[in-house]
């Protein structure tokens, strides 16, 4: 049995999977990976993209993303909401989708989005008809506030971008499942399938990968182990998984004579 | 020159005045660790140090390479500094290329596919005068995506108009932090205020940059010394200053007018343990490498921990279309000396002498054969566009 679809802002995705186009050795290489992966969502950062419609040959990326999958332009470079907003009206003055990932990330150190610019540019873009993905810290209250203003999902990392540390922030992400009243998306420092499909088994909608794949010397190949785990994690996640335990469990119930006939 | 000296005193101060002059002594946990991967490493040692070096930049930028190109604006100079081939006492051929001759070189790069161009110019305020460079940036900022400047320092008012005119990155070396060796290489102008300069990234930053470059020149002070003090400048920045990206550059010494001598050695080992060591204390510092070192190490360095190279560059004004051949003239105490004689093919002088001389399409094509991705566009103005200015909004 095939895994229930993802339905963000009404729009529904057979994939769970969501590619980034940064850090690939060529165009070519990240098209083979966006197709291997089976994704149906892929986020470009703005800066690198041509937004003139001059089709700049040096700036070609989107050239390299296959039409049946939905482009989604991120505000990477964006240090402020109006910056953010800014470059999100470009994108669609540009001809692109009214899909934005929010990225506002002013420390180009560590890459942690600023919760406060954030959710400013989420008000505003919200207001103006975007489908809005925000990427945010694990921060529960965050991703409250912004599912109330409106936006399509909340997009917590799992450790800062690039780390692949996985889910260190697996308590703050329980709490934001828990609360979650549109799809969360586990983005950033996802570095290994296992990543992956933990963030599945945990009952996270959707997961956003690019590094892992970007560098990886195969990158179609672990395109489809990417997508193999996150399969397997949402699979076991809708079957249910059972609850670990620190000691064995007796195999002969112990209660069973409370409803014994006799 | 009395209002430069009222500006020198505005504006010189920097907590990391402090922390440079308690150095090596005195150093943080960060800058241990530093300087314990300066020591001497064997071949395997080294060989370990450029693997792990290699790992972290492909985590933290990919297979990628940022390619930007150096636009020469004007090779006029007020200061004296020993090594330089723009200082003011050598007879060179000196030329202020006008703004259409801006924009004609700016449209050669982008023609080549440059979207990421780096002015340079002298300092000089009478050539590179108020408004000049203003205008550059403005001449040129419709068709050039990332704009960055590398000139004499400036005070913070100053370099937000650099900023509002469309510049975003600035790049300032302090050449050396050896304050005695500082002083015995620039002999003359404003430039021999250590401290005026050791404080202009911050002043780049008060004044709106997001991408700001320091660097050391390599041949002056002993290596290790001169990279540990480039580390902490860099590690105080980014404390100060955490909205901005740095980029770090250890460029040697090359052949320049004047006839320079290196006085010390930084040979391909201790610059590659020097990169490496950058790399692992700061995953994310960009690092550039330039056309002065040969074709042959930059291939070899590509992967190692480089992130932006600059490809096909001519580091005299005019270079790369002849620019402003006809208005080359001498410069003698701050005044201009017209030629009487001129041979044909007469140029102005560049700063140092470039080494690798391949085409931007030849550096591109290497780059693709070793796996990396050249990238030419990684910003786009728009991002500090006001609404009211950019297109089809």
């Amino acid at each position: 049995m095939a895994n229930a679809p993802l339905t963000i802002a009404g729009r529904v995705f057979q994939s769970r999977l969501m590619l980034g186009t940064g850090k690939f050795a060529s165009g070519e290489l990240m098209r083979q990976a966006i197709i291997a992966s089976g994704t149906e969502i892929v986020t470009v950062a703005l800066r690198r993209a041509d937004l003139t419609g001059q089709g700049d040959p040096f700036a070609n990326i989107l050239d390299f993303i296959p039409d049946n999958v939905l482009l989604l332009p991120n505000t990477s470079g964006a240090n402020t909401a109006e910056e953010a907003v800014r470059l999100a009206r470009l994108a669609v003055a540009a001809g692109m989708p009214n899909w934005v990932k929010l990225e506002i990330h002013p420390d180009p150190r560590y890459l942690l989005p600023d919760p406060i610019e954030t959710l400013k540019a989420a008000e505003i873009l919200v207001k103006e008809g975007f489908n809005v993905l925000p990427y945010i810290n694990a921060d529960p209250v965050l991703a409250r506030r912004l599912q109330d203003i409106g936006t399509a999902t909340v997009m917590p990392l799992g450790s800062p971008i690039g780390s692949h540390q996985g889910i260190t922030t697996r308590g703050q992400i329980e709490i934001i499942l828990a609360q979650a009243t549109v799809p969360v998306v586990v983005d950033a420092g996802i570095g290994a399938p296992s990543h992956a499909a933990e963030a599945f088994e945990m009952g996270a909608d959707a997961v956003l990968v690019n590094t892992a794949i970007a560098i990886a010397s195969d990158p179609a190949r672990m395109a489809s182990a990417f997508k193999a785990a996150c399969e397997a994690g949402r699979a076991a996640y809708e079957i249910g998984l059972a609850e670990a335990a620190t000691e064995a469990s007796a195999t002969s119930p112990l209660t069973t004579f409370l409803y014994s006939e006799n | 020159m009395h209002e430069i000296g009222a500006r020198i005193r505005r504006n010189v101060h920097t907590q990391f005045s402090a922390i440079l002059d308690a150095l090596p002594q005195r150093k943080s946990p960060l800058m241990e660790r530093f300087s314990a991967l300066l020591e001497t490493k064997s071949p395997a040692q080294l060989e370990a140090m450029a693997r792990e070096s290699r790992a972290i930049t492909r985590r933290h930028f990919g297979r990628t390479m940022r390619l930007f190109a150096p636009l020469y604006l004007s090779n006029e100079c007020v200061n004296n500094c020993k090594y330089c081939g723009f200082s003011r006492d050598n007879p060179i051929l000196r030329v202020t290329l006008t703004i259409e001759q801006v924009v004609r070189e700016a449209r050669h790069l982008v023609a080549q596919g440059f979207r990421n161009i780096l002015l340079v110019a002298g300092e000089h305020p009478r050539f590179v005068s108020d408004g000049y460079l203003d205008e550059c940036i403005r001449a040129i900022r419709d068709f050039v995506p990332t704009i960055g400047i590398e000139v004499g320092p400036m005070e913070a008012p100053e370099y937000a108009q650099m900023v509002q005119a469309g510049a975003e990155g600035l790049v300032v070396y302090q050449e050396t932090y050896d304050r005695a060796l500082y002083a015995e290489m620039h002999t003359a102008g404003p430039k021999r205020d250590f401290d005026w300069r050791l404080a202009c990234p911050e002043r780049g930053y008060e004044g709106g940059f997001r991408r700001i470059g320091i660097g050391a020149l390599f041949g002056l002070s002993d290596w290790r010394l001169e990279a540990l003090r480039l580390a902490a400048h860099l590690e105080h920045l980014y404390r100060q200053c955490w909205k901005a990206s740095f980029t770090v550059a250890f460029p040697r010494l090359r052949p320049a007018a004047g006839g320079f001598t290196p006085l010390t050695g930084f040979p391909d080992w201790a610059l590659v343990q020097t990169l490496c060591a950058f790399r692992q204390c700061f995953p994310e510092v960009g690092i550039v490498v330039s056309t002065r070192e040969p074709a042959k190490l930059r291939d070899a360095l590509a992967p190692l921990g480089v992130t932006s190279m600059s490809a096909g560059s001519h580091t005299e004004p005019g270079g790369y279309t002849g620019a402003g051949t006809d208005d080359l003239h001498l410069t003698v105490r701050g005044r201009r000396v017209d030629l009487n004689d001129k041979a044909d093919d007469a140029r102005a002088e560049g700063q140092f002498g470039i080494a690798d001389t391949r085409s931007p399409a030849a550096v591109a094509s290497m780059l693709s054969a070793q796996g990396l991705d050249p990238v030419w566009k990684d910003w786009d103005p728009a991002i500090l566009t006001p609404l009211s200015h950019s297109s089809g909004t």
